[in-house]
C-alpha cells in the first residue's frame, strides 16, 4: 500500500492560521511548513489544537484567518488535492451497518480507484481482516475497526497522510503493524502528519516533532533537526 | 469524479443502508398512515368535505412524515463521523447533498405510493382519470420537500436538539410549497378536475430556486 508513482509529493504550509469556535480559540497564529516526505509528530496535551490543525490540512475545517496551502500539487482544486490525501481521525469513518469489504469498496469508488477487487483484498489481508471481510463493522472490536479505518485511509495510496491518534484501540501487535506500514510509506516519500500524546512504536519513524500548547506552536525540532528531545518528553502508552 | 457519478454512488449506499435497516421507510409509512387514519376518524368527512379539506390533510401528512424521514438523513452520518469521511473524498459537497436528495425522493415517493390509495379510500376521493396529473403534482411537491428538507437536515445535524430544530426550520420555509401543493391538488380533486398551471409553475419555481440555492451554498452546509 505504498504511494503511487504517479502521485505528487504533497507538503502542507500553514500561514498564521487561526481557528475560533465561537468564543473558543482552537488555533492562534500557527505558522508551520511540513515539507513533502517529512514525517511530523504533533505533540501536546488534549485541547492543544492538534486535531484542528489536522482537519485544516484535510480541508475539513476552514481557518478563521490565515492560509493553508499545499506544495507539490500541480492541480490546486480541493477535489484534486483530496485525491492524494488520506486521513485517520478520532472516529473510524466507517459505516457500522456495512461489512469491512463493503466499506472499502464504497470509499474506493468515491475515490475512483481502478482495480478495486484486487486492492481491497490486498488491503484486508494487510490489516489481517481477510477472514472477517464479509462481517458487519458493528461486530468488530475497537482495534479491528481502527485497522480497517487505517486501511480505508491508505486505499487511495495517499501522498499526504494525516493521522489523529492512530494507535487508539490498537494492541501491541497492531501498533507494530502500523509502525511498519508508516515506515514503508516513509520510504516511498509519503508526507505524514501525525498527532499523539503517548509514546509508542510509531514515533520511531518521526523526522520532526512539533509541540502545540493552547493553540500555539510551543516548540519545534525543525526541518532536519533532532526530534528525540521533544519525543522524550511525552508519556508512555498505558 | 463528476458530481452525477459521485451522487449515484452515494445513492447506492443510501439504498443499501435502508434495505438493510428498513428504518426510515417503515417509520415514514406508519407515521403517515396514522396521521391519515386519525384525521379521517376525527373529521369523518363527507365526499364534498373531502374534496375541500382532503388535499390539505394529505399534504400535512406528507409534511409530518417527511420531516420524520429527513431528520436521520444526515444525523446517521454522525455515528462514526462518516460525514467527514465523505467530505474527505475527492467529490463535491453538492454530490453528497444530491445523493441524499435522490435517496429521500425515492423513499418519500414510495411512502406516497402507499399513503395516497389509503387516503383515497378513507376520504372517498376518486383518483380515476387524475392519476397522471396527481403524480406530476406529487413529484413537484415532494421534490421541493426533499430538497429543502435535506438541506436543513444537513444544517441541523451538528446542532443540539436537532430533532426539534429540523421541523422548526423546515416548516416555515415550506409554507409556500404547502399552499401551492394543496391548491394544485384541490383543483384536481374538484368535481371538474383540472391541472392548475399557476400552482404547478409555482411548485416548479420553488424546486428550481431551492435546488439552485443548495448548489450555491452546499460548501458552507457541512462546515464545522
Amino acid at each position: 500500500m505504498g504511494v503511487s508513482q504517479t502521485q505528487p509529493h504533497l507538503g502542507v504550509v500553514f500561514e498564521r492560521v487561526e481557528k475560533r469556535y465561537g468564543g473558543i480559540v482552537a488555533l492562534r497564529q500557527v505558522s508551520l511548513e511540513v515539507r513533502a516526505g517529512e514525517c511530523v509528530a504533533l505533540l501536546g496535551p488534549n485541547g492543544a489544537g492538534k486535531s484542528t490543525l489536522l482537519k485544516m490540512a484535510a480541508l475539513l475545517v476552514r481557518p478563521t484567518s490565515g492560509r493553508v496551502s499545499f506544495s507539490g500539487a500541480a492541480a490546486a482544486t480541493p477535489a484534486a488535492l483530496k485525491q492524494h490525501m488520506g486521513m485517520v481521525g478520532h472516529h473510524t469513518f466507517l459505516y457500522e451497518e456495512f461489512s469491512a469489504e463493503e466499506n472499502l469498496f464504497f470509499f474506493g469508488r468515491l475515490y475512483g480507484i481502478p482495480g478495486l477487487p484486487t486492492l481491497v483484498a490486498a488491503a484486508l489481508k494487510d490489516v489481517g481482516l481477510t477472514a472477517r471481510a464479509g462481517d458487519l463493522v458493528r461486530t468488530f472490536s475497537r482495534g479491528m475497526r481502527q485497522r480497517l479505518g487505517i486501511a480505508r485511509a491508505l486505499l487511495p495510496r495517499p501522498s499526504l497522510l494525516l493521522l489523529d491518534e492512530p494507535t487508539t484501540g490498537l494492541d501491541r501487535e497492531g501498533v507494530a503493524w502500523l509502525a511498519r506500514t508508516l515506515e514503508s510509506l516513509r520510504r516511498d516519500d509519503c508526507t505524514i502528519l501525525m498527532s499523539t500524546h503517548t509514546r509508542n512504536e510509531t514515533l520511531g519513524i518521526v523526522s520532526r516533532a512539533v509541540c502545540l500548547a493552547a493553540g500555539r506552536v510551543d516548540r519545534d525540532s525543525g526541518y532536519g533537526g533532532d526530534p528525540r528531545p521533544l519525543l522524550a518528553g511525552i508519556g508512555a502508552e498505558a | 469524479m463528476g458530481t452525477g457519478r459521485a451522487a449515484f454512488i452515494l445513492l447506492g449506499k443510501e439504498l443499501r443502508t435502508e434495505l438493510r435497516a428498513r428504518e426510515l421507510l417503515n417509520a415514514t409509512i406508519m407515521f403517515g398512515l396514522v396521521v391519515v387514519v386519525l384525521f379521517s376518524f376525527a373529521f369523518d368527512p363527507t365526499a364534498a368535505e373531502s374534496r375541500r379539506y382532503g388535499p390539505g390533510l394529505l399534504w400535512i401528512a406528507f409534511l409530518f412524515a417527511g420531516s420524520l424521514m429527513l431528520h436521520p438523513s444526515f444525523a446517521r452520518e454522525q455515528a462514526n463521523d462518516t460525514l467527514s469521511a465523505l467530505r474527505l473524498a475527492p467529490i463535491s459537497s453538492f454530490a453528497i447533498l444530491l445523493g441524499k436528495m435522490f435517496a429521500n425522493l425515492i423513499f418519500m415517493s414510495l411512502a406516497e405510493i402507499v399513503l395516497v390509495p389509503v387516503f383515497a379510500v378513507l376520504y372517498n376521493v376518486s383518483l380515476a382519470g387524475v392519476v397522471g396529473r396527481l403524480i406530476a403534482i406529487l413529484l413537484l411537491g415532494t421534490l421541493g420537500l426533499v430538497v429543502t428538507g435535506t438541506v436543513f437536515s444537513a444544517i441541523s445535524a451538528h446542532a443540539r436538539m436537532r430533532e426539534l430544530l429540523l421541523p422548526l426550520l423546515l416548516f416555515p420555509i415550506l409554507v409556500p410549497l404547502l399552499i401551492a401543493a394543496v391548491e394544485a391538488t384541490s383543483a384536481l380533486f374538484a368535481e371538474q378536475p383540472a391541472l392548475d398551471r399557476t400552482w404547478i409553475s409555482f411548485l416548479a419555481g420553488f424546486d428550481i430556486v431551492f435546488l439552485t440555492a443548495a448548489w450555491l451554498l452546499c460548501d458552507y452546509l457541512f462546515e464545522e
